[in-house]
């Protein structure tokens, strides 16, 4: 089932008398594609989360509209646009065994939707299966881990066979060894069950990592919608560029003049095409190549093996943050001893902002 | 180790010294005064020991009819005012304009003054020789005859006790139960209204349950208070309970002691254990159902 928003708003009336509406979600347009996996992107407070109630109705939209394939679901209430939502905190009913949490939805269908008795135990038995809790039907939410806990909140999210399956949060309450697991699960259970699923994450690690699609917001602003990769290696603006990766992209104050990028003194790159101006320069860590006779002279501030790569860090005069964290292959070696370390850059891990409007900037590299 | 045992003795003495000379002492007391005959407490003096006193007050009428008043309090009044403070704290959950309002106006009843709170029953039930009271003036304007509710037949003054304890404990339920809706977690309800649940499954299925600890404690402290009514009566009725058949087991207790009937501390002592035991009985009658039924 494919997800379309059409120029979907949603304001919030200010808290006092006199201050503006707040616009937690703001002209969103996109489609997800029929068995895709999203992911909505953003650090707290961009609307992720108010788009997310957006899509399964419990909040109704300012303006715009949602369908779910074919159908308009604008002004449907949840309870009939065939949604699964799993909770941040779960929400499993703390008084219910797994089995009776799981059940929950079945038994509230009415008419001719309604199951017998055992086809409800069944359908409880086919979502335990998927997400592998059968052992743990007779338990209660508060004798399981909080992994375990998950898998039954998407168990109960999905026993009605939902169109579209709705994730707030899925990993953030579950500890990091747990949430590569999960992620993974979450994967395999969308891949399994061919729902449409979208999730909500603030961990840009999280939402690379699974998602077919991610879309980055900021401030109840769209800013990139793309496959992962796409989105990191060819980010729209600044604010992407910095979103996405760990460790973070290095954000240098540069200026072009004559087809030249100059970080401070040094003359780093050839970039053509772009006229002279001052511009915010973003270079991933993996884009420094260590050179003896490189143009970015940097300060050595320490490095750092990791194995299969090493960590330097150093410092520059035109760079924003404090230091500059590159990852350079093991092979080569850094003289710990030398104050200084040269460095030439990737073109292709290097990117321009415009410095006021902090939009991308293309450039031919050469 | 035991360094610390004593230091933690030696902290605990105050308390322990109070509750021993104020408490246990007393309670101890009572207890030997209840196997004491004829236990006279100006000379110091009885005359003999058995369970004289616990048959006496066994076979007195006026004890029997306290009996049976507490339990009919009891038995109507706790599940009336929890059900109505339930329903009215549901109300208040789901209002949003004047929602401050309405709580202020359900709570007065528990700020103010027994005498004023006296007064407004007297308005609504009292017969004088100007007016039959608001409640007869209604009912006459139904149609029917007028009752006297103060000095007049049994089932009405039951009634009119029974409505005054439940009007006199409800404001405390519903304080407990609003703050108890209120901090059921609201993700339940949004996972119950995706999944589409109907608003009396919703009651019964999740708020009842997430606020059945606090029902039971109210359910439980409801007994424990209405087995011990006493002065709503004396508000009510005035002093002289066994006359009006409106006497309470306390009642019975205070009378044996001070009453005009007064001045016997052995049948008191031996009717306040009898009372003991029953609250004790119900209590724990109510804990072994309550562990079933409250699930975490």
């Amino acid at each position: 089932m494919k997800v379309v928003l059409d120029h979907l708003t949603k304001e919030f009336p200010s808290r006092s008398r006199k201050g503006d509406t707040v616009v937690a979600v703001n002209d969103f347009c996109f489609e997800v594609p029929d068995g895709s996996l999203i992911g909505l992107l953003g650090p707290s407070g961009c609307g992720k989360s108010t788009a997310l109630n957006l899509i399964c109705g419990l909040e109704k939209p300012t303006s715009g509209r949602i369908f779910f394939g074919d159908d308009d679901v604008t002004n449907l209430p949840p309870e009939n646009r065939g949604v699964g939502l799993v909770f941040q905190n779960y929400a499993l009913y703390p008084h219910l065994t797994v089995r009776q949490n799981i059940l929950f939805p079945l038994q509230n269908l009415k008419g001719k939707d309604r199951l017998t008795k055992a086809e409800m135990l069944k359908k409880a038995d086919e979502a335990a299966k998927l997400v592998q809790i059968e052992q743990l039907m007779d338990r209660k939410p508060s004798e399981m881990s909080g992994g375990q806990q998950q898998r039954v909140a998407i168990a109960r999210a999905l026993v009605k066979l939902p169109r579209v399956l709705l994730l707030d949060e899925p990993l953030s309450n579950l500890d990091a060894r747990l949430r590569l697991q999960t992620r993974e699960e979450i994967r395999r259970i969308q891949r399994d069950t061919g729902i449409t699923t979208i999730f909500v994450t603030h961990d840009q690690e999280e939402a690379m990592s699974i998602s077919d699609l991610i879309v980055v917001m900021k401030s109840g602003v769209i800013q990139q919608i793309g496959k992962p990769q796409t989105v990191y290696d060819d980010p729209a603006n600044l604010f992407v560029a910095k979103f996405l990766g760990t460790p973070p992209i290095n954000v240098f104050e540069g200026r072009v003049a004559g087809g030249k990028l100059l970080l401070g003194e040094d003359e780093v790159l050839r970039v053509g095409g772009v006229a002279d101006q001052a511009v915010w320069v973003g270079v991933r860590p993996e884009g420094f190549i260590p050179q003896e006779a490189g143009p970015l002279c940097c300060r050595l501030e320490g490095v750092e093996v990791m194995g299969r790569d090493t960590s330097v860090v150093t410092t520059h005069p035109a760079a924003e943050s404090v230091s500059i964290r590159s990852i350079i292959t093991a092979e080569h070696r850094i003289n710990r001893e030398a104050g200084t370390v040269r460095f030439a850059l990737k073109p292709a891990k290097v990117f321009l902002f415009h410095r006021e409007s902090e939009e991308r900037i293309p450039f031919e590299a050469g | 180790m035991d360094n610390k045992n004593w230091k933690a003795w030696l902290y605990l003495l105050p308390a322990v010294a109070f509750l021993g000379a104020f408490m246990v002492y007393p309670l101890a007391d009572v207890l030997v005064y209840s196997f004491e005959e004829g236990y006279n407490s100006a000379s110091q003096t009885f005359f003999g020991t058995g369970l004289y006193n616990y048959s006496y007050v066994l076979h007195d009428p006026y004890f029997l009819q306290a009996v049976k008043n507490t339990f009919i309090l009891v038995i109507i009044t706790v599940p009336i005012s929890t059900g109505i403070a339930l329903l009215i704290s549901l109300g208040l959950n789901s209002v949003r304009r004047l929602r401050e309002l309405y709580q202020t106006v359900f709570f007065l009843p528990y700020v103010t003054n027994t005498l004023a709170v006296g007064l407004v029953f007297m308005i609504l039930f009292k017969k004088t020789p100007y007016s039959d009271g608001m409640v007869n003036l209604l009912i006459n304007w139904f149609g029917g005859e007028s009752v006297d509710f103060i000095d007049g037949p049994y089932w009405a003054k039951m009634f009119v006790m029974c409505f005054y304890t439940v009007w006199v404990v409800m404001p405390f339920k519903i304080l407990i139960l609003t703050s108890a809706l209120a901090s059921v977690n609201q993700d339940y309800y949004r996972a119950a209204k995706i999944d589409g649940t109907s608003k009396f499954r919703i009651f019964t299925r999740i708020t009842l349950p997430m606020i059945s600890p606090m029902v039971f404690y109210l359910i439980i402290t409801g007994f424990i208070g209405a087995f011990k009514a006493y002065s709503d009566e004396v508000a009510l009725f005035g002093t002289d309970l066994n006359a009006a058949g409106m006497n309470t087991i306390v009642g019975y207790v205070y009378d044996m002691l001070y009453g005009n009937s007064g001045g016997y501390p052995s049948y008191a002592s031996a009717s306040a254990l009898i009372l003991f035991a029953i609250v004790f009985t119900i209590t724990v009658i109510n804990l072994l159902i309550s562990r079933k039924n409250v699930h975490y």
